[in-house]
């Protein structure tokens, strides 16, 4: 591991109270403004959710990222859940499998600069988001 | 800290969340009040957010919840509180809390609570 980057189980719900105050630790290093930290911890709390519930627990992988003179901070969401079968409707607003408002992917892309997800069913879903300065 | 404590002042039941909270707590403060608010015969809730750093859609459903919770049992929730920051993050997220009542502060929203019972009280 690179240094400035840090690994977190998300296996229980009192991990995300955890994964956020990690994201504000590291969004407060960066001297983001209050707004954006409020963005990047929000969507960190959404994603480090579905990793819970949809995914089962996994992992974040939480890194502070340089693109020239930027830098950013980049979160990736891993589990080894059961995938996303269609990943286009996964991020429409609204739609949810399971019982929340279905606002977690959709709202969370809302939140940041960058946005990816990768999903194979059977082996697991991966989400990436990236805030820049 | 496993529970939120929950005050009774007059007719009203005041809430103000300190700890970010996991979301076993948030769904034990929605049944806690919603007892409350029966056992008290409560007519208004207020909850002061202004602690709260964020407020995500598990926390936003929360408090919607419990508005309309409180509705079916005959009492108004006032959100008080809610940083700029939050407020501007929530708008992005996609939740706009429209069934909730907010006022800027503790103040403000007993007013707001007070001024709700005034014509109600007027009839009696």
């Amino acid at each position: 591991m690179t240094p400035g980057q840090e690994s977190l189980q998300i296996d229980s719900g009192e991990q995300l109270v955890t994964v956020r105050q990690a994201v504000r630790a590291k969004a407060e290093e960066l001297r983001f403004s209050l707004v954006d930290q409020t963005r990047i911890i929000t969507a960190a709390s959404e994603l480090a959710r579905n990793t819970l519930q949809y995914g089962g627990g996994g992992s974040v992988a939480i890194e502070i990222v340089e693109n020239g003179i930027r830098r950013g901070l980049r979160l990736t969401f891993k589990d080894q859940g059961p995938g996303i079968p269609d990943l286009e409707l996964a991020m429409k607003d609204g739609y949810t499998t399971g019982t929340g408002l279905g606002l977690g992917l959709s709202g969370s892309k809302r939140l940041v600069n960058e946005f990816t997800i990768r999903s194979k069913v059977g082996e697991g879903t991966e989400v990436s988001i990236t805030k820049w300065k | 800290m496993d529970k939120i404590p929950i005050l009774k002042l007059g007719d009203f039941l005041l809430v103000t969340i300190q700890v970010d909270m996991h979301d076993r707590l948030a769904l034990a403060l929605q049944d806690d009040l919603s007892s409350r608010v029966v056992s008290s015969g409560a007519r208004g809730v207020l909850i002061d957010i202004s602690a709260l750093e964020i407020v995500d859609s598990f926390i936003g459903r929360m408090l919607g919840n419990i508005a309309a919770i409180s509705a079916l049992l005959d009492a108004v929730t006032v959100v008080v509180g809610m940083r700029p920051a939050v407020a501007i993050t929530l708008v992005e997220l996609g939740i706009s809390l429209k069934s909730v009542r907010t006022a800027l502060n503790v103040e403000k929203g007993m007013e707001l609570l007070q001024q709700a019972f005034e014509p109600r009280s007027q009839h009696q």
